[in-house]
């Protein structure tokens, strides 16, 4: 059984225990456990069941490599599902639940899946599911979704409490990894002067070195680890952080790391993650090594670990995975695990070990203490369920077929190798070597990730290059080389030394015994999370599969949340061996950021809540929100659709204001309006390009309406153009579109007419513009008083400027409602003063104000069009009949081009008209006519689309304009448009104006 | 005049590891030009007394402000009621040159940011290297999602100037990052 030790424990300490739940059971750790030290030494080896088989699964490495140890976390609002049990510290209050069981962990109905595992095989979905195709939904989705998959969603109620945030950060060399490369590599560069920033993922610097037992500079690792912590951190120009994860490295050195600040301290007003953002001109990686499994039957019991792991679980936590433990190796690495075992009072039976001599330094060691080794043998299979019991051994160059002898035990140890950490060298392009000796890819200094330099930003160390050995010197030269490229000043003092047992040379075994037969090879797990095995990849080669990556999608192997870390080589070799080829020659996947899981709350950083995105505010806003606005998005902005009073409708509130607005006197907030100033000896000219119409002749004080296009002649924007004096205009543009506009001209001006004297100034938002509108409207702005708004002073199209009731204001004579109108433009800090005086001046006149819902009603009542509503990217002007704002007389303009194409001259374009329903109801948006017949793909065939849709309050009826085939040439023809539930509406064409045709309301 | 004008949100503040102050009105007028130009450097001395800046830089002169926005583009502060006449000046002197004054006061919104981590704050928000950011120097950048400009306005301050729109999102976007316990201790 798993248990804690009575001494030890480098990373725990036993005077603060953390009580915590597994599966509602009450246990108890220590503060400094990780939650698998703490489930291991309260002997809960068995953590989850896998994937497709549902076989019961137990924790297997120590670290971010583990496949099996995933749990759902917490409760609540703070459940989490596949947290790594491995990488996840223990804390007081921890509730922590297994997942992937049915009805429960202990009593698992599915697993009856593995006892039939030829009918899980690779390509089993793509086999299975293709016939017949009905079964899918209603028979094999169902049972599918029951069996595979890991955690549950968190409830759709449940709202994460906690907070997260991102920090841009730069520095000229990031090193990532804590680990004894890494803070040499880090203490090297920092004394060079460069700007250093180092990240350990764990909680703890120093890596492995003290659990394996390394002597630096002739003393325990540890001292010169705590040592070089305190140098570093006494450096100005370094920073250090733990619990920060190098989660993918980018293009031009941008690097995430992923800071897990309070996950072991929930509720305090730390943020709970934090994403780092940073730019780095060289990158250091001393991402370490990460062991091998073996591939042998049963290599997935409960029991069965990384030689690795269960080594940190003895040294760092004092947590024995087993009493017995088998060791099992082509390496002599894994010995110090069955030394370390040895020396904590566990007992070692034997270690098996595939190669043929066994004679170094370590199985020396191991030998002096007792321990029996057995050479040229395999493990044949290991026997036990829910844990295991015992190992068979047999030769390792047989196939499996006489068992020699049986060793009971409760834990194998196994270590089939050690592969670097190359993810994030690989992840922006760095390329891999193959390394017979070692029998792993390693990175390939000739072929770095390149910068926008053509030299390469990221460099690899210790044994995440390969170096298992000489680590700190392969640190210091690699720190030597990145504090050359960044041009620091100073020289870096010597590396520490090391000394290191002499390590004999490493077999390579893919396969334990050599030639094991298919039942044998049908249990040797290569990806445990996908439950992906040796026969499965063996199969996919029978099957044709020859490119690693169509194999990995296939078999599933490598997709799991672990990606592989684990499964990749052994895959790899299995499929090579398969097909008869080098490892090199088949290659590895794709390794893609991020290194693990981060969470999507650092992804999203700050952005929820009231700041998920900018709402932008017009400088009325809180008044309209006081005052009943039932607010519309528009662009940024929120703009209200109309004001509701006690006991209104939507629907009651836009019809009041219709009607107030033509009876009365109507006030809109137009602020949102884009408002860009157009300036320059060359403004004329340059707005003669932007629109279809001439702007150049309009006078000083005038306004005119105009249309914007882009070059394939499709309207985008529209507005009142004034012009202000010789040099200088004022445009108009739509509220969404302000910014775009504003980008579009900088465009044009910066990149192609760079020659042209304009200048543009977005001054969208100095201005607070108000429309009046109404027969009353001039007789309000008499009240205020100050400036003469007569007819003949200032004439419909015109503008003036000067002080209105004391306001500063530019007063425009325009109307987008046939009414009489003014757009009275203050500079914004005025805009709220100023509105709560006309509402005030006004309210004997029976003042309202009134939405977008009733601009959009009054301007259709008068046929203006709308950009968005009439327009969808693909209508020109001349559809919408706006013929004459389009000019004869220019050379040019954006989109004159393009309106003379073969489709935009065709005479069958859907052009705009009126429509009216016979009965008077209102048209459904966007309805489609339909002329009854089908086209070539079954649908109905159309002959023209609702643009926009109303019920006039002042007509009493509903009105509506469309693009109609021929529409113009078709007046009073109905058409048959189709409604709800199959039922077709009839409405005749019509001419769009509907009030005031000659413009007498306006021109008052 | 003065209880007809209103900043974008008057007297908003907070008190987190930094504190943060909307800063009232302030009067601000755009200039666009050929920067290099030696009848433009001598308008500004002229008129504001202030030297023509740097790329990324600040001039002062007494209450008056000039900033570098772009290579034709600078930002002239000054007290509010004063920005109105100075465009007019501005704009008189320049008469017959290639250049736009626009007094542009009300368009934007501003913010004092003050306390030892600033920067710390700032980083959370803003893709900008603190680390070599001095008094006089400008950035134009964004805020998470905004644009802004923000420069050293004095020890261990940073003025930060956004569009008036989004003033409240800027508000609440400084005090997320101001948020006591959330220090990165980077710049700090």
């Amino acid at each position: 059984m798993s248990h804690r030790l009575p001494h030890g424990g480098r990373l725990i300490d036993r005077a603060q225990p953390q009580n915590f739940t597994f599966n509602g059971k009450s246990l108890t750790g220590f503060r400094g456990d990780t939650v698998a030290a703490g489930l291991l030494a309260n002997d809960q080896m068995l953590l989850g069941r896998s994937f497709k088989y549902h076989r019961p699964r137990g924790v297997v490495a120590a670290g971010a490599e583990e496949p099996n140890a995933m749990l759902g976390l917490g409760q609540g609002n703070r459940y989490e599902p596949n947290q790594c049990a491995t990488t996840t510290e223990m804390f007081d209050g921890l509730q922590a639940q297994s997942q992937n069981h049915w009805p429960s962990l202990e009593f698992d109905l599915l697993s009856v899946n593995s006892l039939m595992p030829q009918f899980l095989t690779a390509g089993f979905y793509y086999k299975t599911f293709m016939r017949p195709r009905a079964f899918w939904k209603h028979v094999y989705e169902p049972i599918i979704r029951r069996s595979a998959g890991l955690g549950k969603a968190p409830d759709k109620d449940a709202r994460d409490p906690d907070r997260y945030e991102q920090v841009y950060a730069f520095c000229d060399i990031l090193v990532l990894g804590g680990g004894i490369a890494g803070l040499q590599a880090a203490l090297s560069a920092a004394q060079t002067g460069a700007k250093v920033t180092l990240w350990e993922q764990t909680a703890h610097w120093g890596g492995r070195a003290p659990v394996d037992g390394m002597q630096i500079n002739g003393q325990p690792a540890q001292d010169w680890i705590d040592a070089t912590v305190a140098a570093l951190q006494a450096m100005e120009n370094v920073q250090l952080r733990t619990r920060c994860m190098g989660a993918g490295v980018h293009d031009h050195g941008y690097v995430l790391g992923y800071e897990r600040i309070a996950d072991h301290m929930p509720g305090t007003d730390a943020p709970r993650h934090r994403l780092w953002r940073m730019r780095a001109r060289q990158i250091i990686t001393a991402t370490g090594a990460i062991e091998r499994p073996l591939s042998f039957a049963g290599n997935d019991v409960p029991g069965v670990m990384l030689a690795s792991g269960l080594r940190d679980y003895i040294v760092n936590y004092a947590v024995a995975p087993g009493q017995r433990i088998v060791v099992v190796t082509n390496n002599d690495d894994a010995y110090r695990s069955a030394i370390v075992a040895v020396e904590a009072g566990l007992d070692v039976p034997a270690i098996i070990d595939p190669r043929p001599v066994v004679d170094g330094d370590l199985p020396a060691r191991a030998r002096a203490l007792g321990i029996t080794v057995l050479e040229g043998r395999a493990i044949r299979k290991v026997k036990g369920g829910k844990r295991v019991t015992s190992v068979e051994i047999c030769r390792q160059d047989s196939s499996g077929g006489v068992v020699e002898r049986s060793i009971d035990c409760d834990a194998v140890a196994m270590s089939g190798g050690w592969s670097p950490v190359v993810h994030l060298w690989s992840h922006c392009g760095g390329k891999l070597l193959w390394d017979d000796a070692g029998s792993f890819f390693r990175p390939d200094p000739a072929r770095p990730p390149l910068g926008a330099d053509g030299a390469g930003f990221v460099r690899a160390c210790g044994a995440a290059n390969g170096h298992l050995q000489d680590v700190l010197a392969d640190a210091h030269g690699c720190a030597q080389a990145c504090a050359q490229a960044t041009q620091a000043p100073g020289q870096p003092d010597a590396p520490a030394q090391m000394e290191t047992p002499a390590e004999a040379p490493m077999q390579a075994v893919w396969m334990m015994p050599a030639q094991a037969s298919y039942d044998l090879r049908m249990k040797m797990w290569l990806d445990y999370q996908n439950d992906v095995k040796v026969s499965d990849v063996q199969l996919a080669a029978r099957e044709g599969y020859q490119s690693v990556e169509h194999t990995k999608r296939y078999t599933t192997l490598g997709m799991a949340t672990d990606q592989g870390k684990l499964s990749n080589i052994n895959g790899l070799a299995i499929l090579s061996d398969a097909l008869g080829q080098p490892i090199p020659a088949t290659g590895t996947t794709t390794f893609r950021p991020p290194y693990t899981p981060i969470s999507i709350g650092a992804i999203a950083g700050e952005a929820r809540g009231p700041i998920f995105q900018p709402l932008r505010r017009s400088p009325v806003h809180d008044w309209h929100s006081a005052n009943g606005a039932d607010w519309e998005p528009v662009g940024q902005w929120r703009r209200p659709f109309a004001y509701l009073r006690a006991g209104e409708t939507r629907h009651d509130a836009v019809n009041r204001e219709v009607k107030n607005t033509r009876e009365n006197v109507g006030l809109l907030d137009a602020s949102t309006l884009g408002k860009i100033l157009v300036r320059g000896p060359d403004a004329g000219r340059f707005l003669d390009m932007m629109y279809t119409n001439m702007m150049s002749t309009l006078k000083p004080g005038k306004c005119r309406y105009g249309l914007m296009c882009n070059e394939n002649g499709f309207l985008m924007d529209d507005g009142v153009v004034a012009r202000l004096d010789e040099d200088s205009f004022l445009v108009h543009t739509t509220s969404g579109g302000a910014d775009h506009i504003h980008g579009w001209m900088e465009d044009w001006l910066q990149c192609e007419w760079w020659d042209w004297q304009v200048h543009t100034v977005n001054l969208t938002e100095q201005f607070a513009q108000f429309a009046v509108v109404g027969p009353k409207a001039r007789t309000l702005l008499e009240r205020l008083g100050g400036m003469d708004v007569s007819r003949d002073t200032l004439p419909f199209m015109e503008w003036c400027e000067g002080t209105l009731g004391g306001f500063d204001a530019r007063v425009f004579r325009i109307s987008f409602s046939g009414e009489l109108s003014f757009e009275i433009a203050v500079p914004a800090g005025q805009g709220r003063a100023f509105w709560d005086r006309l509402m005030a001046e006004g309210a004997d006149l029976g003042i309202m104000p009134y939405g977008t819902e009733t601009l959009h009603i009054l301007r259709a009542e008068k046929g203006f069009i709308m950009i968005g509503d009439e327009t969808d990217g693909t209508v020109i002007p001349q559809d919408l009949g706006l013929n004459w704002a389009i000019s004869k007389k220019k050379a040019d303009f954006l989109g004159k081009r393009g309106m003379e194409r073969e489709a935009m001259v065709n005479p069958d374009r859907w052009k705009l008209v009126g429509v009216e329903t016979l009965d008077g109801s209102v048209l459904p948006h966007a309805a489609l006519a339909v002329t009854g017949g089908k086209n070539a793909n079954g649908q109905a065939q159309t002959e023209g689309r609702v643009t926009s849709t109303y019920y006039s309050a002042n007509l009493g009826r509903g009105i509506a304009m469309a693009l109609v085939r021929n529409g113009p040439d078709r007046m009073g023809e109905v058409l048959n448009f189709a409604g709800d539930a199959g039922k077709d509406i009839k409405a005749r064409i019509i001419d769009p104006v509907l009030i005031d045709k000659d413009g007498a309301k306006q021109n008052v | 005049m003065s209880d007809m004008l209103n900043s974008a949100l008057p007297g908003a503040g907070f008190a987190g590891f930094v504190t943060v102050n909307e800063a009232g009105l302030r009067g601000m007028i755009t200039l666009r030009g050929d920067l290099s130009s030696p009848v433009l450097a001598g308008v500004l001395k002229d008129a504001m007394g202030l030297d023509m800046p740097a790329q990324r830089r600040v001039t002062q002169a007494g209450t008056a402000f000039a900033a570098w926005m772009s290579p034709d583009e600078l930002l002239l502060m000054l007290p509010y009621d004063q920005a109105g006449a100075m465009a007019q000046k501005l704009a008189g002197a320049l008469a017959g040159e290639f250049a736009t004054v626009a007094n542009v006061s009300d368009a934007r919104a501003v913010f004092t940011l003050q306390g030892a981590a600033v920067f710390d704050a700032l980083a959370k928000i803003c893709p900008v290297d603190f680390s070599d950011f001095a008094e006089g120097d400008i950035r134009r950048t964004r805020a998470a999602q905004v644009a802004a400009a923000l420069w050293v306005s004095g020890a261990d301050q940073v003025t930060l100037v956004c569009f008036r729109s989004v003033a409240q999102y800027m508000f609440d976007l400084l005090c997320a990052a101001a948020a006591p316990g959330s220090e990165p201790a980077l710049y700090a």
